[in-house]
């Protein structure tokens, strides 16, 4: 939003990696255009959190590559990790942070402006650690934010949190994408992928093994694990 | 003279404002904190580095310093003394029984402790903080200014460990400062000297001086932490 060269869309091809032996992401490809909110779904250890790793650049593929339309070497996209990690600062000092690291200028006033955007203005000179774990998520999602990546990564963005708590959260990331920012996230929790993402990708055993716009893929997925998976049964 | 009497006579040298006494205070707190100073400056940067990156030989180093923390202050004292001797590589510095050799050697024992507990707490920090950090562009040295920053609290306990050890020991000020009157004598080599010479009055002033010292350390490394936990939870 910086600029007007779009980094997007992104294109992953064949994407792979392993560790200890195990290959833990199997030929995962996928072009993110720019725009909307896409949900990653499927069971604990299809990969999804590890995709948006290898993704936003905190890992290096085993195999395939992750392109950018413009090209590497641009930070304009931020992740919020899924225990979002808070400096021993203040709120206002953990945003100012991030901006000042990613060289980003008047990093004061946008720290401000952020905070004030999502509600958190009174936590400003709170110590960012004793937050309760709702606070926490908001600030670190202010944080992403404050750096108005063209695209940012959620990873579980409210799965420790409580139900009131989940809605401020998606509250935000409504907002955000209603701004125009594209949103890739990750969520075990399917009411979430619904009530948020116009488009899913199921991964299952480190497999992409479905591609789909949100409302037929719950309404008639394709694949029977994407079935089972949504009737509520344990995949295998 | 007894007891009592050397307790009456330490008190009333420690608030008469004797030159003298101020004189042998003042240089052991110039050349400690000089050297605590020194230290911190090569030795939390230095810890830090250690604590981030990953090379051949890092475990090695590790040991070192965690080693020579237990490095004897008469050996750290002999090491100077080689390096400052007229024949030394550094004998013509002409620093030899001086403050100057005396700051060298205690920065020598306290540079240790300094890198080992920074390397120990900044490496703990940074298993928490390093996909964060990644996030932002800041890996390798460009994270360590966070990470010093946030371990600030801890850190400071760590230089504080550092000060106790460099005001306490008498091995290396003695070997390389010479203990000389007016010109190099610190609060334990006059304790050292004054004791053998039966000057119980001025050595246990001097004593409780340091004890007194002491107990400030402490205070300050508990008050540092419980800021410390108030910002960090």
């Amino acid at each position: 939003m910086r600029d007007s060269v779009s980094i997007l869309p992104l294109a992953v091809e064949g994407l792979s990696f392993m560790a200890d032996g195990k290959r833990l992401l199997d030929d995962v490809s996928f072009t993110l255009p720019r725009g909307g909110v896409t949900a990653i779904i499927g069971p604990n250890g299809a990969g999804k959190s590890l995709t948006l790793r290898l993704c936003h650049g905190l890992l290096a593929p085993g195999a395939g590559t992750i392109s950018w339309q413009a090209g590497t070497g641009l930070r304009r996209h931020a992740m919020v990790l899924q225990r979002p990690v808070m400096l021993r600062r203040s709120a206002r000092a953990n945003i100012a942070h991030a901006l000042h690291a990613l060289a980003i200028p008047d990093a004061a006033r946008r720290a401000d402006a952020a905070l004030t955007r999502f509600g958190l203005a009174a936590l400003a000179d709170r110590p960012a650690r004793l937050l309760s774990g709702g606070e926490q998520q908001r600030l670190a999602i202010a944080r992403a934010w404050a750096q108005a990546p063209e695209l940012l990564f959620l990873d579980e963005p409210s799965s420790h949190l409580d139900p009131g708590a989940t809605r401020q959260i998606e509250e935000m990331i409504a907002a955000m994408a209603a701004e125009g920012m594209t949103i890739l996230m990750t969520t075990h929790d399917l009411g979430q992928a619904r009530r948020l993402a116009q488009r899913v990708l199921f991964f299952n055993r480190g497999r992409l093994v479905e591609d789909a716009p949100a409302d037929s893929f719950f309404t008639g997925p394709a694949s029977p694990e994407a079935q089972a998976f949504i009737a509520g049964d344990l995949l295998w | 003279m007894d007891l009592s009497s050397a307790f009456a006579s330490a008190f009333s040298l420690i608030f008469s404002g004797d030159p003298q006494f101020l004189q042998i205070v003042g240089l052991s707190l110039r050349v400690t904190l000089s050297a605590v100073l020194l230290a911190a400056l090569i030795g939390l940067p230095l810890g830090a580095l250690l604590a981030v990156v990953r090379f051949p030989g890092r475990s090695a180093v590790i040991v070192l310093a965690n080693g020579l923390m237990g490095l004897p202050p008469v050996v750290a004292g002999l090491m100077v003394f080689l390096l400052l001797s007229r024949s030394g590589p550094l004998g013509p510095l002409g620093w030899l029984f001086s403050p100057a050799a005396m700051i060298m050697a205690q920065t020598l024992l306290v540079l240790p402790i300094v890198i080992a507990l920074t390397r120990g707490a900044i490496e703990e920090m940074w298993g928490e903080y390093r996909e964060h950090l990644t996030s932002l562009g800041l890996t390798g040295w460009r994270a360590i200014p966070t990470l010093l920053w946030d371990g600030r609290f801890v850190l400071a306990t760590g230089l504080l460990a550092g000060f106790g050890r460099a005001s306490a020991e008498v091995g290396a000020v003695l070997i390389v400062g010479g203990n000389i009157a007016g010109h190099t004598r610190t609060m334990t080599t006059a304790i050292t000297l004054e004791t053998s010479k039966g000057d119980l009055p001025l050595a246990l002033g001097l004593g409780l001086v340091l004890i007194a010292l002491t107990l400030a350390i402490n205070a300050a490394a508990f008050g540092a932490s419980r800021v410390g936990a108030r910002f960090a939870g």
